[in-house]
């Protein structure tokens, strides 16, 4: 599938800020599921702009601003072709083995009813791949999709008790869960096709399986990823891999607006 | 009582009146000064170091007041080969830090090899995915080491800890000394002592020689978290010996990947950053987002090679309690050679072998948390009450994985000042270890912690420990004698 993405993220702030430092997760890398055929990160006011790539991986960006800045609009366009793969990640760089992502972080914290949950709902599967899938399924059917807003710092346990969940939260809730069954776990951000004209950047979750590898799986849909998503950045938990880590110097209070296309040519 | 049978350093195995024959002069000086007159240069050297604010805050304590450290007038000495031997193994154990620092971060042959469990690594939180990948100028990660020894014999010392991240104590190192040079200054005509006031001029050497690229006049800082922090005075002191700046974040940016302080001239590029905040409060876009002491986007040009942070961040893997016991297998692999210093005998409570023995020897055994520091936690056999024991037990027995277990060692003592005249009281050892680019250096001396309570082995300034001057001797033989060559010159 050929994928087109267009991608803004504006800040505005109530106040001139003095300055602007960002960390950006907004750039994919090809892998054999997925080829980069055209991308772009842009910013409208006078940045610099720097390329490195992480320790998980991931393609970053360090943005540096100097103000007075009213507003910044971070631009990321392209074109992305993928196969699908039945959810199994194939050629990915993966400069840390698998084992770094059984750790527990505070976002990815499971809590005993989240624990009970998802061991009923693996109860009656098989092999660890059916158990996965089982409880993916579970997390849909329990957690009806709620738009993302912006990250409220939500836990694993305290998105469960609430009873909705927004795509990062359900991410976070199958992580938590796969790691406490010794199954190495992780947070994908990234982009998906779901008919929407206007929706917010998604994310869902991979876990490492015996002879497959990495195996995606969206507890909002319920499904493993198609050649519907694009993969983007991967961490230990929402933000790990998130999209925009920022700060700024100078008062006020900032609006974020994002725009969002993603579509299918 | 513990201190029975333990080696004084000064004293022997014998005792006031029979003193290890080097140290007879000492002894005799020990012996000569009056107690009234010892207590009185020990209290003007407590009185001075309270008004240049030398002081700790002891954590977990509720009236959080700040204390000194209490200081003891009666020096420990080292001979000068006791101290080329010491060196030898601290060096061999350094460059071994350093190797396995670089190869962690790296290509990770150390695994490859099967010598650590991969879960030691991988699921320790001191190993830092997010500088994985990252080599720091140079190729040096711990610049500065404070490896906390004991000893038990002349030449018998053994490794408690290995400081990697950023060591503290230098400055008392330094401040001791100033005060035994103005309060003791017969100490020092009468014996050879090593001068240990070049330390901030080594520091700064091996600061600049770590600098990116080839830069001849690297800018310099020391980045403290402020005046709160309880070694503050040792971040200023340190600054202000080195003749360099100390800074907060506010002061320095990050842009376009270079570091920046702000000064009343302008702006100037920072090459090198001794850096006197935790990792995990570096720099909030990488590490804990909610801090507020760091700089952002300094792990980005750190990254880009253009700055070189000291220690490097991530070094809490080699020094990390889990870690330890692997170390003499480290330093085998990477020198090639046996350890020079041997660690303590060390329980793996994760293995459940070693649990049912440290459950079975609890009152012999000293318990230890594995991510603990500064005496916390901790729960020494000997000296426990069984209330205590019981306590260990029951969280040893819940989350053993969290424990390791030594046995307690006869440490040695130094005849120190108590309420009831000269007595032994035990010691440990920090010596301070700089690597630069050109290699590795040991100043001649280093921090001497004492348990001032009797028999206690809990020299932590947090739990009752005070602190000596350090004397490395210039030339050795009984020190009359080199006194008297002295006198004939």
């Amino acid at each position: 599938m050929r994928i087109t993405i267009d991608h803004r993220t504006r800040y505005r702030f109530t106040k001139p800020q003095a300055r602007i430092v960002q960390m950006l997760r907004l750039t994919p890398c090809d892998t054999q599921d997925q080829t980069v055929v055209s991308w772009m990160v842009g910013v409208d006011c006078d940045a610099r702009l720097r390329d490195a790539t992480d320790g998980l991986g991931n393609a970053v960006t360090m943005l540096y601003a100097e103000g007075p800045i009213e507003e910044i609009d971070i631009a990321v366009t392209g074109e992305v072709l993928t196969v699908d793969s039945s959810g199994v990640v194939h050629g990915s760089i993966e400069p840390l083995p698998p084992m770094i992502y059984l750790r527990t972080t505070e976002r990815t914290t499971l809590g005993d009813d989240l624990r009970a949950f998802a061991a009923d709902s693996m109860a009656l599967a098989g092999d660890p791949l059916d158990r996965l899938h089982a409880f993916n399924a579970a997390l849909h059917i329990r957690f009806p999709h709620v738009p993302d807003a912006a990250d409220t710092g939500l836990t694993a346990a305290e998105a469960f008790a609430r009873g909705r969940a927004t795509s990062r939260d359900a991410a976070q809730m199958f992580i938590a869960a796969a790691r406490s069954f010794e199954v190495p776990a992780r947070y994908v951000s990234g982009y998906r096709i779901d008919g929407n004209a206007q929706s917010a950047p998604h994310a869902w979750a991979e876990a490492h399986v015996e002879r497959l590898g990495w195996v995606g799986f969206d507890p909002a849909t319920g499904l493993s990823p198609d050649d519907g998503y694009v993969r983007v950045a991967v961490g230990l938990d929402a933000l790990g891999a998130a999209s925009i880590a920022g700060t700024r110097i100078g008062a006020g209070d900032e609006e974020l607006d994002v725009a969002l296309r993603v579509s299918q040519e | 009582m513990a201190t029975r049978g333990a080696f004084d350093e000064i004293w022997g195995h014998g005792g006031p009146e029979d003193p290890r024959p080097e140290f007879a002069a000492l002894s005799q000086w020990v012996a000569d000064t009056p107690a009234t007159e010892l207590q009185r240069r020990q209290q003007s050297a407590e009185a001075a170091f309270r008004q240049l604010g030398i002081t700790f805050a002891v954590y977990g304590d509720s009236d959080a007041a700040e204390r000194i450290i209490p200081f003891d007038i009666v020096p420990r000495v080292f001979l000068q080969q006791e101290w080329t031997r010491l060196c030898e193994g601290l060096v061999q154990r350094v460059e071994a830090i350093n190797a396995f620092l670089e190869d962690i971060y790296g290509e990770r042959r150390i695994l490859k090899e099967g010598l650590i469990p991969p879960e030691l690594i991988y699921r320790n939180e001191q190993f830092r995915p997010e500088v994985a990948g990252i080599r720091p100028p140079h190729g040096v990660w711990a610049h500065i080491c404070g490896i906390d020894l004991v000893r038990v014999g002349p030449d018998e010392f053994y490794v408690l800890e290995d400081n990697a991240r950023t060591p503290s104590g230098v400055s008392y190192m330094l401040e001791n000394r100033e005060a035994m040079l103005r309060l003791c200054p017969e100490l020092f005509r009468d014996f050879r002592v090593a001068p240990v006031d070049s330390y901030p001029d080594m520091l700064l050497e091996t600061m600049r020689s770590v600098a990116p690229g080839n830069n001849r006049h690297p800018v310099c800082v020391v980045l403290t978290p402020g005046h709160f922090n309880s070694a503050y005075y040792e971040h200023s002191f340190l600054a202000d010996s080195m003749g360099i700046e100390l800074v907060e974040a506010a002061d320095l940016v990050v842009d376009d990947d270079f570091v920046w302080v702000q000064t009343i001239a302008g702006r100037v590029k920072v090459d090198v950053i001794y850096r006197r905040i935790d990792d995990d409060y570096l720099d909030p876009l990488t590490f804990r987002a909610d801090s507020l002491l760091g700089v952002p986007g300094l792990i980005g040009a750190y990254r880009a090679g253009n700055v070189a942070l000291i220690n490097a961040p991530g070094n809490g893997i080699a020094d990390d309690k889990a870690i330890y016991s692997y170390m003499p297998e480290i330093v085998k692999f990477y020198s090639g050679g046996e350890a020079k210093l041997p660690n303590v005998e060390t329980f793996r409570c994760r293995e459940p072998q070693a649990l049912s023995y440290v459950l079975d020897n609890l009152g012999e055994l000293v318990v230890k948390l594995v991510d603990g520091s500064g005496g916390y936690g901790m729960l020494v056999g000997p000296t426990a009450t069984k209330a205590q024991i019981a306590d260990f037990r029951a969280a040893l027995t819940a989350e053993p994985h969290r424990y390791i277990a030594q046995p307690t060692l006869a440490l040695s003592t130094v005849p120190t000042m108590s309420d009831s005249g000269l007595a032994p009281r035990h010691v440990d050892f920090r010596p301070f270890v700089l690597t630069g680019s050109d290699g590795v250096r040991v100043v001649p001396g280093g921090l001497t912690r004492v348990a001032l309570r009797e028999g206690s082995l809990v020299v932590n300034s947090s739990q009752g420990g005070g602190t000596k001057d350090s004397f490395v001797l210039l030339e050795d033989g009984p020190a009359g004698q080199s006194q008297s060559q002295r006198q004939s010159q």
